[in-house]
């Protein structure tokens, strides 16, 4: 059970119990999974390519009714996805995108505060084609935090970034986190990133956690090394 | 040796690698009317030369005549208000229930079962063919002609705007879901908008096929319009006047469909494609 910074023991706010999804054509994908996430609490998810990762965060954003299955699942009230295409609507101008179906009369201005947050400010008036991917991606992002939610899952948002931006938006990410406390899980390919960004870092496997690992208290290296050996990468 | 010497020479400003283009390429401007003048160039040459007799097709210049008569003795500016009322009337009304009906039809499987099926009966029903049962039901007034010209104009919208929003990326549903709009916004910012190139498609095939129930509807007992003058100049043997109306006709067609293409044009400035 996770503790906040005073060792109190407090409700998770996410929490999974036995999580099972087949699809016919590829059989079992999820066999059995538990998950907690903590209120708050920053956790990557990483995972050979087919594991189930995606299956998972699908599962948790209820987009899955079609979906054979069973188990328990419990989300906050509030939770945002961002997906890994920016899936802005392509006719509609960015910030009308960004506060999309927000209807108090201060969306506006929050979603120009988050497209400055994510460095677009001056862009509100593009269309979605004139963005770079990278900028759709931050657009995406801003979209993602002007609604404040309580659990954000995140399915490789930075996959198609560069590297330079992609290190501004870790730092981006982290900051927008630490103001806004969502619990965030994040499914990434790159471990590193997992290591830079997560509180903690979590394998699956064959459709169940592989390993749980908690990031402070261990030297990146050390941590590097045995999340590579768990994903079946071995030196 | 100087460093500088390695530097790529200056060579000259603006080149640059440009691949062939396999799309239309950019617009040409007025290249609008290139081809009704090159129509018109070619019927004044062939009736000039002889090649069209005034027997099949009456000459340019006589149609003009024929319109300044028809004008200036027979009130024709009133039979082209009437015509255009009419197909206005009609046209509105067929793309209110067309557009409602494919959203309806195209939102909800209830909705689908019971509207797609009679609007697919509908469709291989010529509405020409109704009219005798339309004229036992409204009459021969306005009614009934503008009932003909509203069911007519119909049937393109509902299919062309339903085939549209059927088409819209799922994804954009799916995210929708995931930040929690109801239905009235989900419907507002992303099916109408998706909708929208179906719908305007649907709209340059209702243009037309609403002259068309105008030139059939205004043959049943009109005491205006073009289509009655039309009928007259037929009774009487005015090639030249038949001629004026086919022409009028045609232009009112060409006219709506340029300006649904232009609207088009304005209102998908958020797409990039061939048409740019
Ligand atoms: N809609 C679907 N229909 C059938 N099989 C599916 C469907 N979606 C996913 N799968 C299968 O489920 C398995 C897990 O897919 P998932 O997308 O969760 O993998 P992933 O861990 O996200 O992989 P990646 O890292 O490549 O994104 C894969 O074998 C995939 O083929
Ligand atoms: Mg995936």
């Amino acid at each position: 059970m996770a503790t906040d910074p005073r060792g109190l023991i407090t409700e998770p706010a996410v929490r999974v119990r036995d999580l099972r999804r087949s699809f016919s054509e590829s059989g079992g994908v999820l066999n059995g999974l538990d998950l907690d996430i903590a209120a708050g609490e920053f956790v990557a998810l990483i995972g050979r390519s087919g594991t189930g990762k995606s299956t998972l965060l699908r599962a948790l954003a209820g987009l899955d009714r079609d979906v054979a299955g069973s188990g328990r699942i419990a989300v906050p009230a509030k939770v945002s996805v961002v997906f890994q295409d920016s899936r802005l609507l392509p006719w509609r101008r960015i910030l009308d995108n960004v506060v999309l179906g927000l209807r108090d009369p201060g969306a506006a201005a929050r979603g120009q505060q988050a497209l400055s947050e994510v460095g677009l400010q001056g862009r509100e008036r593009s269309w979605p084609f004139q963005l770079s991917g990278g900028e759709q991606q931050r657009a995406a992002l801003a979209r993602s935090l002007v609604r404040e939610p309580q659990l954000l899952l995140a399915d490789e948002p930075f996959g198609a970034l560069d590297a330079l931006t992609r290190i501004r938006m870790h730092a981006l990410l982290r900051k927008l986190c630490e103001a806004h406390r969502p619990a965030v899980l994040l499914v990434t390919h790159d471990v590193d990133e997992a290591i830079v960004l997560a509180d903690r870092v979590i394998v699956l496997d064959a459709g169940v956690v592989r390993a749980d690992v908690q990031v402070a208290g261990r030297s990146p290296e050390e941590l590097r090394t045995f999340l590579l050996e768990e994903l079946g990468v071995t030196r | 040796m100087t460093i500088t010497e390695t530097r790529p020479r200056a060579v000259a400003p603006d080149i640059r690698v440009v691949r062939r283009r396999l799309g239309p390429g950019r617009r040409i401007p007025y290249a609008f009317w290139a081809g009704p003048v090159l129509l018109l160039a070619v019927w004044s040459a062939g009736s000039a030369t002889g090649l069209i007799s005034p027997a099949i097709l009456t000459a340019p210049w006589d149609v003009v005549v024929a319109f300044g008569e028809q004008w200036t003795d027979h009130d024709l500016l009133g039979n082209i208000l009437s015509s255009l009322q009419r197909a206005a009337l009609g046209l509105s009304f067929g793309v209110a229930a067309g557009g409602v009906l494919a959203v309806v039809s195209g939102l909800s499987r209830l909705g689908e079962s019971i509207i797609d099926g009679p609007i697919q009966i509908k469709r291989s029903v010529p509405t020409l063919a109704l009219i005798p049962l339309f004229i036992a039901w409204f009459g021969i007034g306005q009614e009934m002609k503008i009932v003909t010209i509203a069911l007519i104009s119909m049937v393109p919208i509902y299919v062309h705007t339903h085939n549209g929003l059927r088409g819209i990326d799922g994804r954009y549903a799916e995210l929708a879901e995931t930040i929690g709009i109801g239905r009235r916004e989900f419907v507002r910012h992303i099916v109408l908008p998706g909708a929208l190139p179906g719908f305007l498609l649907g709209m340059r095939f209702a243009v037309t096929s609403s002259l068309l129930g105008l030139v059939v509807v205004e043959q049943y007992n009109a005491t205006a319009g073009i289509g009655h003058m039309i009928t007259l100049a037929e009774q009487y043997g005015q090639t030249d006047v038949i001629v004026v109306g086919l022409v009028i006709y045609g232009v009112f067609g060409y006219c709506a469909d340029s300006a649904v293409r232009l609207i088009g044009r304005k209102v998908l400035a958020w797409r990039r494609t061939l048409e740019d």
